[in-house]
């Protein structure tokens, strides 16, 4: 019913119905899927222009080839008919009779008619006038019997007609039977060659679209298991390093890299909750203990720890947000030529009283211009969480943070460096630490969140460096490599 | 002072308030961006307290529209955004102060203090005096009881700013932004030992102590 109303919206269930139709075919025949593959497509439209080329050079090689022999022919019976013409004139009839029986004896496929007025044959070896033959003179096509050994075959001919003075009629001519065979046999083996053509090439295409559909419907299937949840799938390779290949290693390493990044996250995350659950349960256990005993004293301290507790959830709040801040790459438009020099004797300023309150001290090596490309903030950030480390866990083994700060540039890249002189970092664990929430045994007992060099390292990278840690023999040396400018 | 607050959540508005009247200040309340302008444009106040984000009308664009009617009373802005950018942004639609959420009253007060401080102390003086400590800001001088005082450019500075906000309290995040343009918390408290230096510069060998520490807010420069 809806079918027959005219209105826009059964005309398009109507349309919608018939591509079902299309879709149902395609997938209950499975070469109707193959034909409509790109690859069936390009070698169908491949063979068709093929075909047509072909054909087109070979028609014009027969056409041209035909007009040759033709003028050929034509122009052999024009000059016979010339020469015998100016015989008849010169000799008259006996001369006449004497060339044509002369003709009529060589093997040229001449064909030859001479009559008295009448039509009776006088020389020749055409049995009669052909019934073409009409008029005063002209070319004339007919079909006459031959005698080929003892057998009689109806041959073509082409001819000249013509009236001689005195009402004698002349036929010269040319059996062009040959000539027709070669006619049919070019035809009909050109025809034969462009469907051979043909049908190979479609049958070719078939078979090519089929070998790559296969392995597109492994890329698909692929894809598939790996959207269902499959992570550690990856797209079948073939070896051959063919475009299908490589995209294939294109899309494995950009599963690998959404894998690692998906482990990375899941990491963070649980991190994060361990990292955020300890302390809101000392919250709540001291929030908990204070109301139980009901001291005013208790009370007041229980809120004084919950207030400082706060305040380190939100310092590690802070620290994660400008972690992800650099990693986003949204911190780029605060990006503009500065000094890393002046950055780190600025830093070291704000430092220095700190530590020689700390009877230690803070020694800053940067004596040229070092201009790079960075974020001022961020950048003063990582640094100072490198310095905070520094007094920290740097201590020697007097208690006292020796720190030395310095900037060079080598190489095109500017380093940045803090070295202290206390038990170091161990090689085994100098990648380990750079993730979140790192915190080695040692430092557990020191007040941290195990995000600073997370955070350096994430600054590092939205500048387009690294961070390196070293051995400072003793100590440790935290290096922020970024590229310098100009 | 009559401070106006514009805070859409209704807890953290009556909290709001009932700090500043505490702090013997009156506080006017707008629920929304729009009423916020309404009330601004109707009484003066000293200080305008603005969240980022309000329904109907949005704190930025409050302000905008504030500064297109002449009213310069200057705004805090509070946001939970707390990115460097979103600083900048705010401050560019004609807000004086920017204050990332959660934030310490104390914090929020130091501010709000200074805010209405600075309106009142322009136009900009070359000398301040705390008491018989004086310091010219041309000559980049500093002396107490006539005794002259060497202070480090940085020294001079944080007591400059210090001096600015005289009898209201600053905060190290603030001292941080001011003095040394950081706009992040080092997690040593770095700020502390250089006020401490300070204090032995001014105060030391002086009678009357000059620079104090406010507990669990920052510090304050005050003449009994």
């Amino acid at each position: 019913m809806m079918l027959h109303r005219a209105s826009r919206g059964s005309w398009r269930v109507g349309r919608r119905q018939r591509n079902a139709g299309w879709v149902d075919l395609a997938t209950s025949y499975p070469y109707l899927s193959l034909v409509r593959t790109s690859t069936f497509r390009l070698a169908a439209i491949y063979v068709l222009i093929f075909a047509l080329s072909v054909g087109a050079v070979l028609f014009y090689v027969y056409w041209s080839t035909a007009n040759l022999l033709e003028n050929q022919t034509d122009n052999a019976i024009g000059s016979e008919v010339k020469a015998i013409a100016e015989v008849y004139r010169q000799n008259g009839l006996p001369g006449v009779l004497e060339q044509i029986m002369l003709r009529t004896s060589e093997e040229n496929h001449g064909v030859y008619l001479f009559t008295n007025p009448l039509g009776r044959r006088l020389a020749g070896n055409l049995p009669g006038l052909p019934v073409e033959a009409t008029g005063e003179h002209g070319w004339i096509e007919f079909d006459y019997a031959n005698q080929e050994g003892r057998s009689l075959a109806h041959h073509k001919a082409k001819a000249y007609y013509t009236e001689l003075e005195g009402g004698f009629r002349l036929v010269v001519g040319r059996d062009v039977e040959e000539r027709r065979r070669f006619d049919s046999i070019i035809k009909n083996s050109s025809i034969g060659g462009l469907t051979l053509a043909l049908v190979l090439g479609l049958a070719g295409g078939l078979l090519m679209s089929r070998n790559f559909l296969k392995r597109i419907e492994r890329l698909t299937a692929t894809s598939r298991t790996i959207m269902a949840g499959d992570f550690s799938q990856r797209m079948p390779l073939t070896g051959t390093g063919d475009e299908l290949d490589r995209l294939s290693a294109a899309l494995n390493d950009m599963l690998d890299r959404i894998d690692r990044l998906m482990a990375g996250m899941r990491e963070v995350s649980s991190n994060v909750a361990h990292d955020l659950k300890t302390p809101l349960t000392r919250i709540k256990v001291r929030a908990e203990d204070a109301l139980r005993t009901g001291d005013e004293r208790d009370y007041r301290m229980a809120l004084e720890r919950t207030i400082d507790e706060s305040d380190k959830l939100l310092a590690t709040f802070n620290a994660l947000l400008s972690i992800a801040k650099a990693e986003s790459g949204e911190a780029r438009e605060g990006i503009a030529p500065i000094d890393a020099a002046e950055l780190a004797a600025d830093i070291a300023e704000l430092y220095d009283p700190t530590i020689e309150e700390a009877g230690g001290r803070l020694t800053v090596k940067a004596p040229e211009r070092t201009m790079i490309s960075a974020d001022r903030q961020l950048l003063a950030q990582a640094l100072t969480n490198l310095l905070d480390n520094a007094i920290k866990y740097g201590l020697g083994p007097d208690g006292r943070p020796d720190v030395a700060l310095s900037v060079s540039a080598r190489h095109g890249e500017a380093r940045i460096e803090v070295a202290d002189h206390g038990p170091g970092i161990p090689v085994g664990d100098r990648e380990r630490v750079k993730q979140r929430f790192t915190r080695l045994d040692e430092s557990r007992t020191l007040p941290g969140s195990g995000l600073g060099l997370s955070l350096a390292e994430s600054v590092a990278h939205l500048h387009g460096g690294r961070l390196e840690l070293d051995d400072n023999h003793p100590g440790l040396v935290a290096r922020l490599v970024l590229p310098a400018m100009e | 002072m009559r401070i106006l607050v514009v805070e859409d959540d209704r807890e953290s508005a009556s909290w709001l308030i009932k700090g500043l009247t505490e702090a013997g200040h009156v506080a006017d309340h707008a629920r929304d961006g729009a009423e916020g302008v309404a009330l601004a444009r109707e009484r003066v106040h000293d200080v305008v307290v603005m969240d980022r984000m309000l329904p109907q009308l949005d704190g930025l664009a409050a302000i905008r529209m504030m500064r297109a009617e002449g009213i310069n009373t200057p705004v805090l802005i509070l946001s939970a955004l707390s990115d460097v950018d979103e600083k900048v942004k705010g401050l560019r639609s004609g807000g004086d102060d920017y204050l990332a959420k959660p934030y310490a009253f104390t914090e929020l007060l130091a501010r709000v203090e200074t805010l209405a401080r600075r309106r009142a102390a322009e136009p900009q003086p070359t000398r301040l005096r705390t008491g018989d400590l004086e310091i010219d800001l041309l000559a980049r001088t500093a002396q107490r009881a006539g005794k002259p005082i060497l202070l480090q450019p940085r020294e001079f500075k944080l007591l400059e700013y210090l001096m600015r906000n005289a009898g209201n309290v600053v905060t190290r995040t603030m001292l941080l932004e001011n003095v040394w343009d950081y706009h992040f918390d080092p997690q040593t408290n770095v700020i502390d030992v250089h006020i401490s230096r300070l204090r032995s510069k001014i105060d030391k060998g002086f009678g009357e102590p000059l620079l104090h520490t406010v507990r669990g807010a920052g510090y304050t420069i005050r003449a009994s």
